[in-house]
């Protein structure tokens, strides 16, 4: 009769261990605005994501980096801003801020960065910007320059970290 | 070459001298030859636009073929190294999409060479690992009968056998073995781990089990990779894209990191072209204020096994490699 009652014991302290466990589990968000809540942008179709296992898919031995510093997953989806710029933001889900902070921390700033006001830090350069906000890391990475491009993915920065 | 007034100076072992100094033939290069790599650039290859002046970038590919194989016409390139009735494909790096990755207009003018050097379409392949790359870099897939295909070994497939050399187990890309010839297509880009990509490491874009080759620097696993005989005997010929390169932050392309080399490198010997590559970035880097790849932690040791007495893919010394440097003005 102990020994059943012990069993019994034991079964549900693991039942709460599992289900605390998934409860704790970091999602992948999806953070994206939809198109036209930030002014003059356009979100694309798809919305892909990744997880630590297969992120090597997406960014090759980029995510050794990433896996290192605990990453979750990352998604990822494209805008266009006033139907020609484009840009490929991807918003990578860290287990923790430190992880986050390992990552934005491993770039180098470089002349024409500046510090700006985004999340727990963040840096803007002429086609990019890279914020980071609790245990997340999102990175706007534009693949032209062009004139108001700057101000344009601020504005975008913004809206996702409203998001997140 | 009317309307380009070029110079030319070739780079032997740092040292700038006149003259082109070796002149191997395709395949025949002998173990006392110098390597030749021939970099060509062009100020003058971007548009306002994303993409490039296709005029100019074929003009570019031709001039860089011609002063590698000492040619006076621009397909006498070409015809040595296809033959009509061969399946020729051409491996791209696009993983970093567009930005980094050949550009439509140099893999378009290289098809049509191969054309007119009497490649039928339909016997021409274009591919990444992943279609959805080649698609992200700006290219349309395609299966069409007769034309030329546009693919991912997503959907080819691999074979079922496995290979190994060394470190190295994998199974290899349907579309290698179908080959007859690969025309390498990578980009400069720094690499967190192995210090710099380029021809050798873009071959683990053939292959089904690339993440497992990331421990170490990559090393040996880069090295043993393109000892597979079906890699270092059809993968012969590098057409790289130096457009755009990455000196930091890679290999995910980083427009704060990227910078605009308008340029072309052809060749043959792989751990040379990667060698000069890894020069490249170096320089790029030092003249950014960034450390060395070395003091980076990420020294590109897997040249140094390439050219061992084991592996004998090419030469990594600079007094061995004559870098041929033109610019089109």
């Amino acid at each position: 009769m102990k020994m059943r009652f012990n069993t019994a014991v034991i079964a549900v302290s693991l039942a709460v261990l599992v289900l605390a466990g998934v409860g704790c589990k970091k999602k992948i968000v999806d953070p994206f605005p939809a198109s036209g809540a930030v002014a003059g942008w356009d979100k694309g179709d798809k919305t892909q994501t990744y997880d630590a296992a297969n992120l090597y898919e997406y960014i090759d031995g980029g995510a050794e980096q990433y896996i290192s510093a605990g990453v979750v997953g990352v998604s990822t989806s494209d805008y266009k801003f006033q139907g020609k710029l484009e840009v490929t933001v991807d918003v990578y889900t860290m287990k923790t801020a430190d992880g986050a902070k390992t990552i934005f921390d491993a770039d180098p700033p470089t002349a024409d960065s500046k510090s700006v006001q985004l999340g727990d830090a963040g840096r803007a350069y002429g086609q990019s910007v890279v914020f980071r906000k609790g245990p997340y890391l999102v990175r706007l990475t534009g693949f032209e320059a062009a004139p108001g491009e700057a101000d344009a993915l601020l504005a975008l920065a913004h809206g996702i970290e409203g998001k997140l | 070459m009317q309307n380009r007034r070029e110079f030319v100076k070739e780079m032997v072992a740092g040292a700038a001298v006149l003259g082109t100094g070796t002149k191997l033939a395709w395949g025949q290069a002998k173990a006392t030859e110098k390597s030749k790599v021939v970099i060509v650039r062009d100020a003058k290859l971007r548009t306002p636009g994303p993409a490039p002046d296709e005029t100019r970038v074929a003009a570019l590919l031709d001039h860089a073929m011609q002063a590698y194989f000492g040619a006076q016409n621009p397909l006498d390139p070409w015809k040595k190294i296809v033959r009509p009735g061969q399946v020729v494909s051409l491996k791209l790096n696009a993983m970093g999409g567009r930005a980094i990755a050949p550009s439509v207009a140099l893999v378009t003018a290289i098809c049509e060479r191969l054309q007119q050097a009497g490649i039928k379409p339909g016997d021409i392949i274009v591919w990444e690992r992943n279609s959805r790359d080649l698609e992200s870099a700006g290219f349309k897939l395609s299966d069409a009968p007769g034309a030329v295909r546009f693919t991912g070994s997503d959907k080819a497939g691999y074979e079922d056998a496995a290979v190994t050399y060394g470190s190295v187990t994998t199974k290899l890309s349907k579309i290698l073995t179908q080959s007859d010839l690969v025309i390498n297509m990578p980009v400069v880009k720094n690499h967190n781990i192995v210090g710099v990509t380029m021809a050798m490491k873009n071959m683990y874009g053939v292959i089904n089990n690339p993440s497992t080759m990331h421990g170490t620097a990559c090393d040996p696993y880069i090295a043993d990779l393109n000892m597979i005989p079906q890699i270092r005997q059809k993968v012969r010929f590098v057409v790289a894209d130096l457009k755009t390169a990455v000196f930091e932050g890679g290999p995910s392309y980083r427009p704060e990191y990227s910078w605009n080399e308008d340029g072309l490198l052809v060749g043959e010997d792989r751990v040379a072209i990667d060698t000069i590559s890894a020069q490249i970035v170096q320089r790029k880097r030092a003249e950014k204020g960034l450390n060395t790849l070395e003091q980076k932690g990420t020294p590109n040791t897997y040249l140094v096994t390439a050219a061992d007495a084991q592996h004998k893919l090419g030469t990594n010394d600079l007094a061995r490699i004559a870098l041929i440097e033109q610019h089109i003005a």
